[in-house]
């Protein structure tokens, strides 16, 4: 039994030594083919290795996101634009090591309404709905009256985020409080909960509906608009992530808008573009935040209304008036 | 008690009697179908009204940004107020060993059953994105007292059930013999649910026991639904709603409009269903008590709520004060706590205004007022929020209610009422075998003596 199997087995042995022969001549071939090309290749890459090497010292240092100081090359730098979609979640996020402030200088406000205009314009609203709003304010009759812009208060405790019951409006690490309106169900509780009147309802179909209807949502700047849906100040968010002064504080011709990062201790006004000191410009012009003792931690400063550059026009653009 | 009393003879009579008395309107007669079918045809129209809101939007109610909550949120308010008062007689009366409200007590859990379940449509009817009702379990935040008021709404709405039902059982299998002449879905409901029921003392055991476990539970169960309901206010900083009383304030007012509901819903049995055996003066002269009762606790609450910021007249309080005293909410404030409150409670005190027909009457008044004092409660803080509302449209500074706002609470009034009506004329209305069962021990004593 053992025979029968040895006899086509040495049969085959010779088959595999012709095999085996004609196998090795290829690999030599193969081999000579390879040596040329993996020198080819290596004079390429050192040349390239060359051309690269030429800008070794041409780095930068960059903060990462999660607060590392790493060096990188030049031209290695990427601006990066997020896809409206990642914004979902990098929206939800917020800009690490931001901390968003503003300061209003109402001595500065002559209800030019242009702040108004262009955070209409920007976010699709009607004329009488309101991310931020000038108005008229008097604490008692024996003191005069003045022009107030109030945008949302952007609270540390802020009451609205606290009641919604899907987390559609949140707080953001970067201090802003966003609203998603692919979340929101309008059960309107955080309007009954902010004690600034910040916030709108889209009570009837937004006014872009129509042909924003195919665009993708962008949650840092809450368009397109929904109806059933709130809406309210972003601080521009979409405009921060370009390194831009808010809608708001940009159109301003009068000076009255300063925006910056409270860990800078910098805010930048929108009209001069100066930048100053925020714990400097607070502590000399007597800032304060409206309703303090409300507890709800707002990031908007008010300067007082003293010395004012503008006159208090009796009655004007008080009242909204339909003009289609 | 002793189950002999079962094989009794003059229990048996007894029974017969009473169980004819009580089937007698379990039909579904004429005036049955006209009814419901009166209430289809409103519902559908008010059906309408909806559809246009889900189509338009919120806009076609009278509600914007300054006043966003209205009729709605009042009426889901009053709803859950009303349904508390199946948690005050089987639960806070029955465990105190009261008897007399054996034959009411149904009454009250179906006027829990019915108000509870329509609360639960009213939020929704408010809501701006209804198709996103979901999100609520998928995301909800436990911090969101909104999340509270569904868990416990939804749970009361069950328990309430099953207090509504668990009782009914013995009937149930007395009544599936006795249905000759009615349809037979119906008779084939009652054999369905009266799962096998045989009167076995065991059977009884685990009845009594699942009674007090539902009875003992409800009583917290209630206090948290409406409790709750007032925190959706109270825990804003708004003058008017920033009040600390807001939770016994809610609920000392949902006895009030809760007895009342019993008392009309009592008063319409015992009249067109012939019960005057049953729901005799002596009930309306109690539950008449009962009233006078929960109505001086709830003046209490009120004292409270106005007297103290009326008293210091912080800024904004007193804007909303003035404005319910003698400004533009004067008529309905003073009208829902005179015409509602005080001066039912002077006329409860006086024996006459007790029996069945005045009782009624004051009812009505209180039951009437009621919604309207949910109103005085949720728009008015709404109207002067703390910083001023200017350079809107006139229509967005002063909320009034449309027509379309209005059909849609109609709905939800015509839901409650559907619920009503299919709970008490398709089932025994009053507790044949509790009635039964205490008359005979009642004649049995008697007896012995």
């Amino acid at each position: 039994m053992s025979e029968e199997i040895k006899k086509p087995e040495s049969d085959d042995e010779k088959i595999d030594e012709t095999l085996e022969s004609s196998r090795r001549d290829f690999l030599k071939k193969v081999g000579l083919v390879g040596a040329a090309s993996v020198a080819g290749a290596a004079a390429v890459y050192s040349g390239y290795r060359f051309e690269k090497n030429k800008h070794k010292d041409d780095t930068v240092k960059v903060l990462t996101e999660d607060n590392r100081l790493v060096e990188v090359p030049r031209e290695e730098i990427n601006d990066i634009k997020y896809q409206v979609r990642v914004l979902h979640t990098k929206g939800r996020e917020g800009i690490k090591g931001k901390k968003w402030v503003m300061v209003i200088d109402l001595s500065k406000c002559r209800n030019a309404r242009k702040c108004v205009n262009a955070c209409q314009s920007a976010h699709h609203l009607r004329p009488y709905e309101y991310h931020i709003n000038t108005l008229v304010m008097q604490e008692t009759v024996n003191t005069p009256k003045y022009y107030m812009p109030k945008p949302c208060q952007h609270c540390d405790n802020p009451p609205c985020v606290s009641v919604c019951p899907v987390d559609a409006t949140f707080k953001r690490q970067d201090g802003i409080v966003l609203i998603d309106n692919e979340r929101c169900i309008g059960c309107r509780f955080c309007m009954a909960a902010c004690p600034y009147s910040a916030r709108m309802f889209h009570w009837q179909e937004p006014l872009n509906a129509e042909s924003d209807k195919d665009k993708l949502y962008n949650v840092e700047l809450n368009v397109p608009q929904k109806k059933g849906t709130i809406s309210k100040c972003l601080f521009s968010a979409d405009r921060l992530r370009e390194n831009a002064l808010p809608y708001c504080v940009s159109a301003c011709p009068n000076g009255v808008f300063y925006f910056g990062d409270e860990n800078e201790d910098a805010v930048t006004n929108g009209t001069t573009k100066e930048t100053v000191s925020l714990s400097e410009l607070l502590e000399k012009n007597g800032a304060y935040r409206l309703m303090a003792e409300l507890g709800t931690k707002p990031r908007v400063y008010y300067l007082p209304p003293k010395n004012r550059i503008f006159d208090f026009k009796e009655g004007e653009k008080t009242e909204y008036k339909e003009t289609t | 008690m002793a189950r002999s009393l079962y094989s009794t003879a003059f229990y048996r009579e007894i029974l017969e009697s009473v169980s004819a008395d009580v089937l007698r309107n379990v039909r579904i007669n004429k005036g049955f179908i006209i009814w419901m079918g009166i209430l289809t045809i409103s519902l559908a129209a008010c059906l309408y009204a909806y559809t246009l809101q889900l189509h338009k939007g919120l806009g076609v109610t009278g509600l914007r940004d300054a006043t966003s909550w209205g009729m709605y949120i009042a009426t889901f308010v009053f709803f859950v107020a009303t349904s508390l008062i199946g948690m005050l007689i089987s639960s806070v009366l029955g465990l105190a060993g009261v008897t007399w409200i054996k034959p009411i007590a149904r009454i009250a859990e179906i006027i829990a059953v019915a108000f509870a379940a329509i609360a639960g449509l009213v939020i929704i009817s408010d809501m701006g994105r209804p198709d996103r009702l979901p999100y609520l379990f998928m995301f909800g935040r436990v911090q969101s007292p909104i999340v509270w008021d569904v868990t416990v709404v939804t749970t009361y709405f069950f328990v309430s059930l099953m207090l509504w039902f668990i009782p009914l059982i013995p009937d149930l299998a007395i009544a599936k013999s006795r249905l000759e002449g009615r349809p037979k879905f119906l008779v084939k409901a009652y054999e369905i649910l009266s799962i096998n029921w045989v009167n076995h003392e065991k059977q009884f055991e685990i009845m009594h026991q699942a009674m007090r476990i539902l009875l003992i539970l409800i009583v917290p169960l209630a206090f948290a639904i409406h409790t709750v309901t007032s925190w959706l206010f109270a825990v804003t900083p708004r003058a008017g709603w920033d009040s600390t009383i807001f939770g016994p304030y809610f609920i000392s007012g949902a006895f009030v409009s809760g007895t009342a509901a019993v008392i009309i819903a009592m008063y319409f049995f015992r009249t067109s269903y012939r019960l005057q055996k049953y729901l005799t003066d002596d009930h309306f002269e109690k539950i008449g008590r009962v009233l006078a009762l929960v109505s001086i606790v709830y003046i209490y609450f009120n004292i409270n709520e106005f007297i103290v910021p009326g008293y210091k007249l912080k800024a904004h309080d007193a804007i909303h004060l003035r404005e319910l005293f003698i400004g533009h909410h004067a008529l309905l404030f003073w009208g829902t706590q005179l015409l509602g409150l005080v001066i039912p409670v002077v006329l409860l005190l006086i024996s006459k205004m007790r029996k069945p027909l005045p009782l009624l009457l004051i009812s009505i008044f209180v039951f009437i007022a009621a919604w309207f004092k949910r109103y005085i409660i949720v728009v008015p803080p709404q109207e002067h929020p703390y910083l001023p509302i200017q350079n809107v449209p006139v229509e967005w500074m002063i909320y009034k209610p449309t027509v379309t706002e209005t059909a849609v609470t109609l709905a939800s009034m015509i839901l409650v009422l559907m619920i009503i009506t299919i709970l008490s004329k398709l089932f025994p209305v009053i507790p044949i075998w509790e009635i039964a069962e205490e008359e005979a021990s009642v004649k049995e004593k008697a007896e012995i003596n």
